[in-house]
């Protein structure tokens, strides 16, 4: 355990530091072009003269202000980026009394990881069923899952989910995703801002770069290509760096919901059931933030050879395959074994938590039953109403009335049998 | 000279990596301490939860007395156990009845639609499943500090400030172990 964290803040590390590389070089060279030396942005005179060989400072400006960006960004997400996040889905916290069995769950899944912290548990009002956690640190996460997700799993399948997301936060990859994503982000705005500011400029004057002295003109129209195909490539490059190493997450944190739970069909049978759903997909998802769900959270996948490498998640097939053959045990070696069998890949578990640990499988207690769709569905939609403070009346006739928080009048006719009913004062 | 400096430095370099060690034993002793209290939270909270589930229960069951008593008395007894074997062998006894109990329930769909009782199951449900991810994480931990005093060298500074190796929280009971998650859902 302890050495797979240690292996994943490695690779987050190394990660980080290629992106860095990335982003500054994209400055740099982005830079470069405005440099007031060479600069097609100057009057004639001065371009004609031999600074151009001088030292490129306007590339440095580049950087650092690319260094800038992402250092605001950074503090921004920082301070508030798990806020912003969970705004941004419209999630609503839920504590014990509103919905006990997501709560249990979430705590016997704390104790099983041995956090330091329950992590606040967040209710997303979307019938497509997803998951995520967010947060910088173990003990400051945060976990969410879609009303959809909790209107369709039994309760062992809601066990492996919380256990995924759980171990994404065990595994500090809260931590990186959050740190990733806004070098991806940077990286994305600054070549976007770039490429479109010479789009709009060379529509409006052309004539820039075609009347400058002979020599400088041509080293311009150099460094102006370079930067041009460096604006395109970095954030591809980007991308895949990103995409490449949330993949292998997504794989670890099977792994690791399956050494929690000591149960991989729960969250096999949780995968098979998102996956055969046919909700539109999650409204509240970008490309950035969806290595963050438990399964993707964009439907429409293009021709399979791209989506292999611009997938942030692996193919919902293979990971049910891969969990539902780990028979000897649930140990990340077993895990890992399985993995091969499965895709007849190397192994994705780095080598340090391969030690051999004997864990076995717990068998599954009496059958764990689905209830009534509908009427599962019915208790989360009711659920969703006590968090947003609806008010639950019985009319005599037995019909339940749920009354929003913003209704005006203090009393309310029962649609099936005519009553007036008094509403509880406020 | 020099020899006399290789010596010191050789000496402080031994005491520095026993120092080391003896706070990594340290630290895992603590994680293990930390982790049984995890457990003694949750069968306390198991405890606590009995009487609830008996009182919703006894007005539908009026038949089924032999079961309430074999409860309330693995209760009493788990609540009195003091060291942490015998801890392990009074909880499996609770656990046991736990699951008879809820065997019988099946005969009841009356309380099993009751709303109170269905609060009561999940809340149980929740419980035993902590109480066994809780053990499940301290035998972890309890595995992790005995290899630790028993594997060379760390287990001559474990001798030399007598750090014991700890029981393993183990269930008695055979049925208990095969199904060790009592699921009502």
């Amino acid at each position: 355990m302890w050495e797979l964290i240690r292996a994943n803040k490695r690779n987050s590390v190394i990660l980080m530091a290629l992106m860095v590389v990335v982003l500054l070089l994209l400055g740099y060279v982005i830079g470069s072009i405005f440099d007031p030396a060479g600069g097609f942005l100057m009057p004639r005179q001065q371009m004609q003269s031999p600074r151009v060989i001088q030292t490129n400072y306007a590339g440095f400006w580049g950087m650092a202000f690319a260094a800038t960006l992402w250092f605001i960004l950074m503090i921004v997400s920082f301070s508030s980026g798990d806020h912003i996040l969970l705004n941004a889905s419209n999630a609503k916290l839920v504590t014990h009394d509103e919905y006990p069995q997501l709560f249990n769950v979430v705590e016997e899944m704390k104790i099983a990881a041995g956090l330091p912290a329950i992590p606040k548990v967040y209710l997303i009002p979307d019938p497509a069923p997803n998951a995520f956690a967010t947060g910088r640190s173990p003990k400051s996460a945060s976990v969410a899952v879609t009303a959809g997700l909790l209107g369709r799993l039994n309760r062992d399948q809601l066990q492996g989910v919380i256990a995924h997301e759980m171990s994404h936060i065990l595994h500090r990859d809260i931590l990186y995703v959050t740190l990733a994503g806004i070098m991806l982000g940077s990286i994305v705005l600054i070549s976007q801002v770039f490429l479109r500011s010479m789009f709009y400029s060379s529509m409006g004057s052309r004539r820039r770069y075609s009347s400058g002295g002979k020599n400088a003109g041509q080293a311009q129209l150099i460094m102006l290509v370079i930067a041009i195909i460096a604006a395109i490539v970095a954030p591809i490059m980007a991308y895949l760096l990103y995409f490449a190493l949330s993949r292998k997450r997504e794989y670890l944190a099977d792994a690791g919901a399956a050494r929690l739970t000591r149960y991989p069909e729960g969250l096999a049978g949780a995968l098979e059931k998102i996956a055969g759903d046919p909700s539109p997909q999650l409204a509240a998802a970008n490309k950035v933030t969806a290595p963050m769900y438990i399964v993707n959270p964009f439907k429409k996948a293009r021709s399979m050879k791209l989506s292999d490498l611009t997938s942030t998640h692996p193919p919902i097939s293979e990971r049910i395959k891969i969990l539902r053959s780990m028979s000897s045990g649930v140990s990340f070696k077993d895990y890992s074994d399985s993995y091969t069998r499965i895709t007849h890949h190397k192994t994705i578990v780095p080598a340090a938590a391969l030690t051999k640990e004997d864990i076995a499988l717990r068998q599954a207690g009496a059958e764990a039953k689905d209830k009534q769709r509908t009427e599962q569905m019915r208790q989360v939609g009711d659920i969703m109403r006590k968090i947003n403070q609806f008010v639950f009346l019985t009319c005599l006739c037995g019909l339940k009335l749920k009354i929003p928080p913003n209704f005006k009048s203090d009393k309310v006719q029962c649609p099936r049998c005519k009553r007036i009913i008094d509403l509880p004062a406020k | 000279m020099t020899p006399l400096i290789v010596i010191a430095a050789a000496l402080v370099l031994l005491i520095v990596f026993v120092i080391g060690i003896y706070n990594s034993l340290v630290g895992l002793r603590n994680q293990v301490d930390n982790s049984w209290s995890q457990i003694d939270v949750q069968l306390k909270r198991r405890h606590d939860l009995i009487p609830n589930l008996v009182e919703t229960a006894k007005g539908y069951m009026q038949h089924e007395r032999g079961t309430f008593e074999a409860i309330t008395e693995a209760r009493s007894k788990a609540m009195g156990a003091k060291s942490v074997s015998e801890a392990s062998k009074a909880e499996g006894a609770l656990g046991e009845a736990l699951s008879k109990f809820m065997l019988v329930v099946e005969n009841y769909p009356d309380l099993k639609a009751n709303q109170n009782f269905l609060a009561v199951q999940e809340e149980l449900t929740g419980t035993e499943n902590r109480i066994s991810f809780a053990r499940q994480s301290y035998n972890d931990q309890v595995l992790f500090f005995n290899n630790k005093t028993q594997m060379f060298p760390s287990n001559m500074v474990a001798n030399m400030f007598s750090f014991s190796k700890r029981d393993f929280f183990e269930l008695e009971s055979s049925t208990e172990r095969e199904v060790p998650k009592v699921s009502f859902s």
